[in-house]
């Protein structure tokens, strides 16, 4: 289903999940990278509770809807376990995305979040992500491109 | 036990735990309510690409995935801002701007935007989402990132970089 197919109550939906999504992370002031950097540094352990407050109501939410639920009534989709497969690509991921937390202190939904906040040198962070998002792109690219011509992939 | 407890949970938790753990819940209850509605796990960090998809040629951009969702996600991202802004204007004391250098902001970004889309999430898909679900993928993306930020954050820290 693309977005053309979609309805005025999907979007609607997507806003108000969205909204209560950037409230919370405004609430918990995850939006504040300096209250990240705390955490990181063992400084306040605050940010346990969000995490682990989220991830309950999620697997609360998830586990209900597959075990009593039919299909989600705006997409007719399936309730059912999405899991990402394992690779290399999730370590390597995970340590690049773990540096660049650590030195700035936002991931992405917070970056947005911080905006709304007022916090408007984050735009750096956003921008820095779009570049690193677009660098990725382009290097694997490059590297399907030359798997094709059959020289060294790496 | 009694004079004991109090002191450890305030060198833990020096701004106590209330707003964490409220704020938490409610990151997890936009998540859930999108997810029940529509039965899309809404990740926070797909934006990056799929919105590089209204401007790049790049095949990796155009997916399907991407191109179909693009639209949304945008909406979801603005919705996230405005969801903080009224925070901010309610319950919030005031606008807020941080003190981090901003050069920590430029490079973090940049690592952010690589990392999260070749681990295939963030904290919001990996973190909340595939916690949630149970997920072993995502239980190793999020311990990897966890102990790597931790061990990043407290170097730059023991070099004197503040904040």
């Amino acid at each position: 289903m693309s977005d053309d197919e979609r309805g005025l109550g999907f979007m609607l939906l997507i806003v108000l999940g969205g909204l209560i999504f950037g409230f919370g992370l405004g609430l918990s002031n995850m939006a504040r990278p300096e209250v990240v950097i705390d955490f990181l540094q063992f400084d306040d352990f605050g940010l346990v509770f969000v995490m682990g407050g989220a991830a309950v109501v999620t697997g609360t939410v998830f586990a209900l809807a597959e075990a009593f639920g039919d299909r989600a009534p705006l997409t007719g989709t399936n309730y059912g376990r999405r899991l990402k497969s394992f690779d290399k690509n999730v370590v390597v991921g995970g340590v690049i995305f773990g540096a660049g937390w650590g030195i700035s202190g936002i991931c992405p939904g917070a970056a947005y979040a911080s905006l709304g906040v007022g916090n408007y040198p984050i735009l750096i962070a956003i921008g820095g992500m779009f570049v690193g998002a677009y660098l990725q792109g382009l290097w694997r690219a490059r590297r399907a491109e030359s798997a094709a011509r059959g020289t060294s992939a790496d | 036990m009694s004079g004991l407890t109090p002191l450890l949970v305030d060198s833990l938790f020096p701004n106590g735990i209330a707003h964490y753990a409220l704020g938490g819940l409610l990151i997890g209850l936009g998540t859930a309510i999108i997810y029940l509605g529509t039965g899309i796990i809404a990740g926070a960090s797909t934006f990056l690409e799929s919105t590089l998809s209204y401007v790049s040629d790049l095949p990796r951009f155009n997916k399907t995935k991407y191109v179909t969702s693009r639209d949304w996600r945008v909406v979801f991202t603005l919705s996230i801002v405005a969801g903080a802004a009224i925070y901010t204007v309610t319950l919030g004391d005031g606008w807020w701007v941080s003190e981090v250098q901003p050069w920590r902001f430029a490079v973090g970004g940049v690592l952010v935007g690589i990392g999260t889309r070749i681990g295939k999430g963030c904290t919001s898909g990996h973190g909340v989402c595939g916690v949630g679900s149970r997920s072993r993928t995502s239980f190793v993306n999020v311990a990897t990132f966890m102990l790597v930020a931790i061990g990043v954050a407290q170097l730059l820290q023991a070099l004197g970089v503040s904040p």
